[in-house]
């Protein structure tokens, strides 16, 4: 819901520090989704993120969430899915040019991003090229998997 | 400034020690020279005439010609087939990819059969959205973005091998350059845009149009502050405005264009006069664009006024007694020949 993810921006500082609490807590959890599979866990768990994520971001599920790093403003919301910054195009009210009626998720990222710890640096690390076939599946998850892999 | 080594039309010159491609706008940039670029709208037809044409009329006044891929989101002649037919008599187009109509595996194949076909010069952008074309009803791609899009093109150049990781056996040699917009809203955040596309790969940048320069100044001083100035080389857009009608529409309608109000009014104060005024006003835009510590060039943009571009850079004085290469400007002797580049 639009109003709903604008507060969420607005609300960057509690949301991140919530989320690496959260994210914290899975890591620890890794014995139990092993126990389970993460085959078997991925979907249930893709059906929590869409409700929470979905709710609070206008979440899309793309599987390889970079909300840290653009102040809590999901950029698959930006009509070009752009996840490194905002396009030339944005207007002189901040909204986007290919829906006038809402703001630039990049201009909402800027100020988000002012409220999370590393500031507007924390708009700086250059995204990847998204992997497409991760869309629907629990990006939390795959977290937890980088997180707990053990080194080459 | 002429080099010497200037090839037949069609053969690539040598690249230099420190240089990524062997084209002449990278080897101008690199020495130091202020260097003019401009934009060919490619023609609504199949008539490879009226792209020598369209090109011909900047013989002699620009370094590169950028080849538009689609711009506005409007159906035209295609980049990659405007730079491939330039390059056949040697012009040095500029290939520009937007991300909207083409997904990661044409782009990657579109950079190899450019680079095979002579182009030097890639200019990565994001591009506009379809709504602001003629086919609105079509299917934006977007699948990479301009960053992802440069890092792409520095992968296959630099690493050899495309995104997948499978090999290529002969790199495309390309300069990689990239947009920026210093006027667009989050004003603040738009140095760091460019510092990210220089960390992806982008070795110049190509500006929207400015009419500010009090803003570019401050874009500039933030660039300088990021450490950017000897990593990349930076054009500043410029292009004159016909008459302060237009000026205010496109002010209007053009998303991300930022033209203050004396600019209007000057161009209004000028009554019939307006179109002169308005190259005045470009010509001096690129003076004093001249003087700004790490502006490299300028990126002249005159969209259906390109018989303008050759006055307004001779006025501005910017080229010196420098005369960009043109077909026939001077005949190369059969000992310029390279037939190959190594890889």
């Amino acid at each position: 819901m639009y109003a709903l993810r604008r507060w969420s921006v607005r609300h960057a500082r509690g949301l991140n520090a919530f989320y690496r609490g959260l994210e914290a807590l899975l890591v620890a959890a890794n014995p139990v989704w092993r126990a389970i599979g993460y085959q078997r866990v991925d979907r249930p768990m893709a059906v929590v993120e869409r409700v929470f994520k979905g709710a609070l971001f206008d979440c899309k599920m793309c599987g390889q969430c970079v909300l840290s790093s653009t102040g809590m403003s999901c950029p698959m919301n930006c009509p070009k899915q752009l996840r490194n910054g905002p396009c030339g195009g944005v207007r002189d009210n901040g909204h986007c040019e290919v829906k006038p009626e809402m703001r630039c998720v990049w201009v909402e990222a800027y100020i988000g991003a002012q409220k999370i710890p590393g500031g507007a640096q924390s708009l700086a690390s250059v995204q990847h090229a998204v992997d497409r076939r991760l869309q629907g599946r629990s990006s939390w998850l795959r977290v937890v998997q980088e997180k707990t892999a053990l080194p080459p | 400034m002429k080099f010497d080594d200037e090839p037949v039309p069609g053969y690539p010159l040598p690249i230099l020690p420190g240089h990524t491609s062997p084209g002449r706008l990278e080897r101008v940039l690199r020495a130091g020279q202020f260097a003019v670029t401009t934009e060919l709208a490619p023609p609504d037809s199949a008539d490879p005439q009226e792209v020598y044409d369209r090109a011909k009329t900047f013989d002699g006044c620009v370094d590169a010609i950028n080849a538009t891929d689609g711009s506005g989101a409007n159906c035209h002649m295609g980049s990659l087939a405007v730079c491939a037919l330039l390059t056949r008599v040697g012009y040095a187009p500029v290939m520009q990819i937007s991300c909207r109509d083409r997904n990661r595996i044409a782009i990657q194949g579109d950079i190899l059969g450019g680079a095979a076909m002579g182009v030097c010069n890639v200019l990565c952008l994001s591009g506009d959205g379809v709504q602001a074309g003629d086919h609105p009803q079509a299917k934006p791609v977007f699948d990479l973005d301009a960053v992802t899009l440069l890092a792409t093109a520095r992968t296959l150049r630099d690493e050899h091998r495309f995104l997948s990781g499978r090999k290529i056996s002969f790199a495309p040699r390309v300069f990689l350059g990239a947009a920026a917009n210093p006027f667009a809203a989050p004003v603040e955040f738009r140095a760091q845009r460019v510092a990210k596309k220089v960390a992806a790969g982008a070795q110049f940048i190509q500006t929207q149009y400015c009419y500010d320069v009090p803003l570019l100044r401050e874009f500039m001083r933030r660039i300088e502050d990021l450490g950017l100035l000897d990593k990349v080389f930076i054009l500043v857009g410029v292009g004159p405005l016909r008459a302060a009608s237009t000026a205010e529409w496109m002010r209007k309608n053009v998303p991300g264009l930022h033209i203050p109000d004396a600019v209007i009014k000057r161009l209004a104060g000028a009554g019939a006069n307006a179109a002169q005024e308005g190259r005045t006003l470009c010509v001096e835009l690129i003076q004093e664009l001249r003087g700004i510590r790490g502006v490299s060039g300028v990126h002249i943009m005159a969209y259906r006024q390109e018989q303008s571009v050759r006055e307004i850079v001779e006025r501005s004085g910017v080229l010196g007694d420098r005369k960009p290469w043109y077909p026939g400007r001077d005949n190369p002797t059969p000992e310029t020949f390279v037939t190959r580049v190594a890889p």
